[in-house]
C-alpha cells in the first residue's frame, strides 16, 4: 500500500490557446509545451524548481530531456513515454507520473502533450501518401518494413484503410449490426458535447452550434462516420502537475486524488482494428476496454455507479458509445439507448460527459485535455460544473490499447 | 487484367514473418500462417504461434472465399485517379480457424454490402512482381 502521504494527487493544469489545425505557425508545438507546462506549474502553486519530472505519450516530439533543459528543471529524476499508440496513452502517462511519485522516484512530475499537426504530418493520417501517386506512377513493390507495426500496416495500407475515421468505423458498423446501434444516436453524442462547448471559452468549436440535423447532413467520410462524428485536428497544449498528498495539503487550491489508473490491452489486440482484423469476436464491436475497466474500478473502490462526471475520450463518436458500455454504465448493446435518454448531458444527465466539450468540439490534445478537464469538474472550476461532483472518470482512446484514470475529489 | 485501384496505392510493407504472405499473393494464392504443433491460424504472420508459443510454422493456402465481417465505405481518395467511395471490409476466410483479413470489395454498390455477404477473393495485378487480394461477391 502507498503510504498516504506519498498518495498521488493532481494539483495543478494548464494549456495553451487551443486553434484549428495549422492555425498556430508563429509559435512552435516545442514552445507551446513550455507554455502549457509553465501554466499547469503556476496553476498549483508551484515553481519550476519544485518540478523533477516529466511524462508524456503518443511518440510526443517534445522531449523531456529537451524540456527540462529549456525549462530550468533543477535536477531531472525521472522522464518517460508511455508505449502505446496515439491516444490510449494520455492516461497511462498520468499512471507512470503517479507511479514515480508514489515509489519516490520523483516529487513533482509534469505531464504534457503538445499537438501542432500543421507543423508536422496529420496525426490520423496514417502512412505517408506516395508523392508519385497517379496513373504515371512506377509499378508498386513490396516495401521493407521498418519494424513490425509498419509490417502489420501493411496489411491494411494496400487496401486504402490508411486514417482513422475508417479504421474505428470497421467496430462501429458491426456494433450497428449487432445492436441496431443508428446514426442518429451517434449525432446525439456529438450535439451533446458541441453544447457543452458553448460555455467553455477554450473550445474551438464554442461558438458553432450544432443541430442533430446538421450532423446527419454533414458529408460521409467513412461509412457510418460522418464529418461530425469525428473529432477536430487541433493544435495546442496541455499539462497537469501530479506530486504527493503531503504537498498537495500546502497548496492553496483544491486537487484531485488519484483514486486508481489502469492501462493495458486485450490478447491479441496488437493496434485494434486499426492494424489487426482477427481481434477476438467477443470484444471486435467494444473498445476492448471492458477487463481493464474492472481492474480499475476495483483499485479505486468505485463501481459505474459511484461515477458523477466522466470525460471520455472521443476520437470518433462510436468509440464514445462502445466505451460507456466497456466501463459498465449500461449493458452490452444498450449504448444507443442510453445515449438517447440524455444521460450525457450536463446538467441534469445521469452521467454528465466531456463537460468540457471534447475532442470532437474543444480541441484535440489526443486526449490529456480530458484530464486536465477532470480535475476541473471535481475542484469546481468547470464551465459546465456538475454539482457536488466527487468521483471522475477519465478515459483514454479505445479501440487501441488503452488506458485510464479515476480521480476522486480531496477531502 | 482489370485494375480497379491505381498505382499510387500505398505500397504493402512486409517484414520477414510477412514477406512469404506477398510472395504468395504475387502467385495469386491466399495463405495465413498455420502452426505445425497446435494447427492455430493467424494472420497478420508472427515470429511465434500466439496459442502454443512455438516457432514451427507455415504458410497454408486457403480457398479463397469467406464472408463479410465489417465494413466502410470510404468518400475521401487515397490516391490521385482513385474512384469513391471505396468499399474496406473485414472478411472472415473460409477454412482458416475463423481467421480474418481486411481487403477491398470491389464491383459492388456501397448499399448492397451486408454483414454477412459472402465474397471470393478476386486478384488484381499491381504490377508484374505484385498482386493484391481484392474480394467480389461471390
Amino acid at each position: 500500500m502507498t503510504a498516504n502521504n506519498r498518495r498521488a494527487h493532481i494539483v495543478g493544469v494548464g494549456e495553451s490557446e487551443y486553434a484549428k489545425w495549422g492555425k498556430i505557425g508563429d509559435v512552435t508545438e516545442h514552445a507551446l509545451a513550455c507554455k502549457a507546462i509553465l501554466r499547469a506549474v503556476a496553476d498549483a502553486g508551484l515553481t519550476m524548481d519544485d518540478v523533477d519530472g516529466l511524462a508524456s505519450f503518443a511518440e510526443d516530439r517534445n522531449e523531456g530531456i529537451f524540456l527540462a533543459a529549456d525549462l530550468g528543471i533543477p535536477e531531472l529524476r525521472f522522464s518517460n513515454m508511455v508505449w502505446m499508440p496515439g491516444g490510449g496513452g494520455g492516461c497511462a502517462a498520468v499512471a507512470n507520473a503517479v507511479m514515480a511519485v508514489e515509489a519516490g522516484q520523483a516529487e513533482v512530475v509534469v505531464v504534457y502533450r503538445s499537438l501542432c499537426q500543421g507543423q508536422f504530418f496529420r496525426f490520423g493520417q496514417g502512412g505517408p501518401p506516395r508523392e508519385d501517386d497517379g496513373d504515371n506512377a512506377p509499378p508498386p513493390t513490396v516495401q521493407q518494413a521498418p519494424s513490425p507495426m509498419m509490417a502489420s500496416l501493411g496489411f491494411t495500407m494496400p487496401y486504402g484503410l490508411l486514417n482513422a475515421a475508417a479504421a474505428y468505423a470497421l467496430p462501429t458498423r458491426r456494433h450497428m449490426h449487432l445492436y441496431g446501434t443508428t446514426s442518429e444516436q451517434l449525432g446525439m453524442i456529438a450535439v451533446t458535447f458541441r453544447e457543452h462547448a458553448s460555455r467553455n471559452p477554450r473550445a474551438v468549436m464554442g461558438d458553432r452550434p450544432l443541430s442533430l440535423e446538421d450532423h446527419q447532413n454533414s458529408p460521409m467520410i467513412a461509412d457510418p462516420h460522418h464529418l461530425f462524428d469525428c473529432c477536430l485536428e487541433s493544435d495546442g497544449a496541455c499539462a497537469v502537475v501530479v506530486t504527493t498528498a503531503e504537498r498537495a495539503r500546502d497548496l492553496d487550491k483544491p486537487s484531485a486524488e488519484v483514486l486508481s489508473t489502469a492501462q493495458g490491452a486485450p490478447k491479441g489486440y496488437a493496434f485494434g482494428p486499426f492494424s489487426n482484423a482477427n481481434v477476438a469476436d467477443e470484444i471486435y464491436a467494444t473498445g476492448a476496454c471492458e477487463s481493464m475497466a474492472k481492474r480499475l474500478y476495483a483499485k479505486a473502490g468505485v463501481g459505474p455507479s459511484d461515477i458523477d462526471v466522466a470525460q471520455i475520450y472521443d476520437h470518433f463518436s462510436g468509440c464514445v458509445l462502445m466505451q460507456l458500455e466497456d466501463y459498465g454504465f449500461c449493458e452490452r448493446g444498450e449504448g444507443g439507448p442510453f445515449i438517447e435518454s440524455g444521460a450525457l448531458a450536463w446538467k441534469d444527465g445521469s452521467l454528465p460527459t466531456n463537460t468540457h466539450g471534447g475532442s470532437l468540439s474543444e480541441a484535440y490534445i489526443h486526449g490529456l485535455n480530458h484530464v486536465v478537464e477532470g480535475v476541473r469538474s471535481l475542484r469546481g472550476d468547470s464551465t459546465s460544473p456538475v454539482e457536488n461532483a466527487e468521483v471522475c472518470l477519465v478515459t483514454s482512446a479505445a479501440c487501441v490499447p488503452s488506458s485510464a484514470v479515476i480521480l476522486g475529489r480531496s477531502s | 487484367m482489370t485494375r480497379w485501384f491505381p498505382n499510387g496505392m500505398p505500397q504493402p510493407m512486409a517484414n520477414k514473418e510477412s514477406l512469404p504472405f506477398w510472395q504468395a499473393a504475387a502467385e495469386h494464392k491466399l495463405v495465413v500462417q498455420r502452426c505445425n504443433q497446435c494447427e492455430h491460424m493467424q494472420l497478420p504472420p508472427s515470429p511465434i504461434c500466439s496459442e502454443c508459443r512455438c516457432d514451427d510454422m507455415h504458410f497454408h493456402e486457403v480457398s479463397g472465399r469467406g464472408e463479410v465481417y465489417t465494413y466502410t465505405t470510404i468518400h475521401r481518395p487515397i490516391a490521385m485517379d482513385q474512384k469513391v467511395p471505396f468499399v474496406v471490409a473485414v472478411i472472415t476466410l473460409e477454412g482458416a480457424g475463423g481467421v480474418r483479413m481486411i481487403s477491398n470489395i470491389v464491383e459492388i454498390e456501397p448499399e448492397e454490402l451486408e454483414i454477412g455477404m459472402p465474397v471470393r477473393v478476386a486478384w488484381e495485378d499491381m504490377s508484374d512482381e505484385m498482386a493484391i487480394p481484392r474480394f467480389k461477391r461471390a
